[in-house]
């Protein structure tokens, strides 16, 4: 098992290494380089200068060498420098980070846990109410573009019932203590938060039906009804611990899509993540963030998907020894 | 009475042609034939709509904010007076285009990735999945925008950036389906009697694994839609076409003036990708029979 582990985990610093490379080379694609940039800022320049910029960059030596340089550079956590907000881009997308994760965590777990239960009560009752209710938001999930969902959610909460703020992330003028601020954060989080789980929300409960309604019609729990365990305990331990990891599984490999919408949803709800930085730096082609936030981005894919991993090991033993 | 004489030959039931009964299995299916519907209109709508309708939505026609049904303009205006219906048919246009062109990249890439994987398996198959699994990592709406902006905001780009990030489902599809046909005895006889591999991928395989990839393919326009949606809600998008996203995006900052100028496009890309996406339940439920129990 510590094999297998260590192989993904190896694996995924290679996965990585591919996504620094195609930054590498993306980087080169742009038109115009560093020096450019710099000497935009002094307000021009001339060819010699423009040269000694360039030597003193790298920018002459061969392309694997630069490659190499570039790719060490990462290792070392060095993204490059920010010729647009003036700081090291590494140090920009660490200040930013957090408030992404909060955003993209929050919204998964929402998701997870509403539409696991959405799930259970449907698949307990396959023509119930709940179960047309889970059809009907499978569907809206699938079919609203969720930057619009965010909008409307903002019509309805913020400007005619105004029930939650219009953007960002804290009250600045808020006083008080730490608990006073983490409620202004939560409070500032709801509707973001709902926005981004909505897409995911229904492609969870619907696959949390599916495999429920299989598991519950297998033998084993007939077995456990006739032992006589109530209802309860035969859904909840027996069924869905079996139902749960096809729904982690699923989780796992949406997550890119996650950070992907987080981008959409940060932009309407003017959250401070990585999202709307992506957008700033690209509005201002600053190349270095955005693709600094492209690495960042997959390193997070990649760490929650190796976490995915674990999660599904301790919750199904059969990947745990090998057998399925 | 009954002539005993002429004794009544069993009726036989005739095999039907796969095609009717599936077409059969969709028609009985009502919200797909509904999404069918709605998907036919919006179509219509966005060929015939910008002439027939005859207002240009480039143009100032009006006071800005005209709200809806007031001196004949049906839907309103923008905030720079531009008439929204106008904007929505002649955005139908840019969207359905996007997301068709889109699609048939992605399925032509997805099929070709998938199907190789599967048919050769071995080394070539482990790059080709390795490469696969890399583009799940990318965010993929994060690297459109990067393409988008190092490339310029025009359709062509922002085609070929969805169309290249969209394909992973599409070719991990294929090569399930290509690992289950290959082995099948008809593959087999195929082979045997001296078809190559070109031949047995695209004749052979090929034709037997195309009820998913279709299902997925009809999807995936929707998927498209909605990622062209994004990015010109974004601003990322060619600033000279109108497109549904992009009428969004630009009347944001005046929700509160106006909302109508946001809820209505955004209608819009919800009632066609539900459409599409009916239509697609509807072809799942037509082309894999065995499934309907679920």
């Amino acid at each position: 098992m510590m094999f297998t582990i260590l192989q993904k985990v190896a694996y995924s610093g290679l996965l990585l290494l591919a996504v620094i490379v195609l930054n590498f080379f993306l980087l080169h694609a742009a038109p115009g380089d560093v020096a450019d940039t710099i000497a935009q800022s002094m307000g021009g320049a001339d060819a010699e200068t423009m040269e000694r910029i360039r030597a003193d960059y790298g920018l002459d030596l061969p392309l694997w060498q630069q490659l190499l340089e570039y790719v060490t550079g990462v290792l070392h956590g060095d993204l490059g420098y920010s010729f647009f907000f003036n700081v090291p881009v590494t140090e920009l997308l660490l200040e930013r980070l957090p408030a992404t994760l909060l955003l993209v965590i929050t919204a998964q777990l929402l998701a997870l846990t509403v539409g696991v239960l959405l799930g259970v009560i449907s698949a307990r009752r396959p023509n119930g109410l709940a179960s047309h209710f889970v059809t009907l938001l499978a569907l809206f999930g699938y079919s609203a573009p969720v930057f619009w969902t965010g909008i409307m959610l903002l019509i309805v909460f913020s400007l005619m019932v105004p029930i939650f703020p219009v953007a960002g992330m804290s009250d600045a003028t808020l006083t008080g203590g730490w608990w006073a601020h983490a409620v202004d954060v939560a409070h500032h989080l709801v509707l973001p938060a709902i926005t981004l789980a909505s897409i995911f929300l229904a492609l969870y409960s619907r696959l949390c039906r599916a495999s429920m309604l299989e598991v519950l019609g297998s033998d084993y729990i007939r077995t456990a009804k006739a032992k006589g365990l109530s209802e309860g305990q035969v859904v909840v331990k027996h069924a869905l611990k079996n139902a749960l990891s096809p729904v982690v599984t699923l989780a796992g490999l949406q997550f890119s899509a996650v950070v992907s919408g987080a981008v959409l949803v940060e932009t309407v709800f003017s959250w401070p993540g990585l999202g709307t930085l992506a957008l700033q730096s690209i509005i201002a082609r600053d190349t270095p963030t955005i693709l600094g936030i492209l690495f960042f981005s997959s390193l997070v894919v990649v760490v929650v998907n190796l976490i995915t991993d674990m999660v599904l090991r301790l919750i199904d033993p059969r990947i745990r020894t090998g057998v399925a | 009475m009954t002539d005993f004489a002429t004794p009544v030959p069993p009726e036989i039931e005739q095999p039907r042609a796969p095609l009717a009964e599936t077409t059969e299995m969709f028609l009985h299916n009502h919200a797909a034939v509904a999404g069918l519907i709605v998907l036919v209109l919006v179509v219509l709508a966005a060929i015939f709509g910008p002439s027939l309708y005859g207002v240009d939505p480039y143009e100032m026609v009006w006071a800005p904010f005209t709200p809806p049904g007031s001196e004949g303009y049906l839907l309103g205006t923008d905030y720079l007076g531009r008439d929204l219906l106008a904007g929505i048919l002649a955005g139908a246009r840019v969207s359905l285009t996007i997301g068709m062109a889109a699609a048939i990249m992605s399925v032509f890439i997805g099929i070709t990735i998938g199907a190789v994987a599967g048919f050769f398996r071995g080394w070539v198959e482990e790059v080709l999945m390795r490469v696969t699994e890399f583009f799940q990592v990318l965010p993929t709406l994060l690297f459109s925008m990067v393409i988008v902006s190092l490339f310029g905001a025009s359709l062509p780009v922002i085609t070929v950036a969805i169309g290249l990030v969209s394909w992973t489902a599409v070719a991990r599809i294929t090569r399930a389906e290509f690992m289950r046909i290959r082995e099948l005895e008809y593959v087999m006889a195929a082979r045997a009697s001296g078809a190559g591999n070109f031949k047995l991928i695209f004749r052979v395989v090929l034709p037997n694994a195309l009820p998913p990839i279709i299902v997925q393919a009809a999807l995936m326009v929707g998927t498209a839609i909605l990622f062209e949606a994004g990015l010109s809600f974004l601003g990322l998008t060619d600033p000279n076409v109108v497109s549904w996203g992009q009428i969004i995006g630009s009347n944001r900052p005046y929700i509160l003036d106006a909302n109508y100028t946001v809820t209505l496009p955004g209608l819009a890309i919800f009632v066609t990708v539900l459409a599409i996406s009916l239509v697609g339940d509807g072809l799942n439920d037509a082309l894999n029979p065995r499934l309907r129990a679920r």
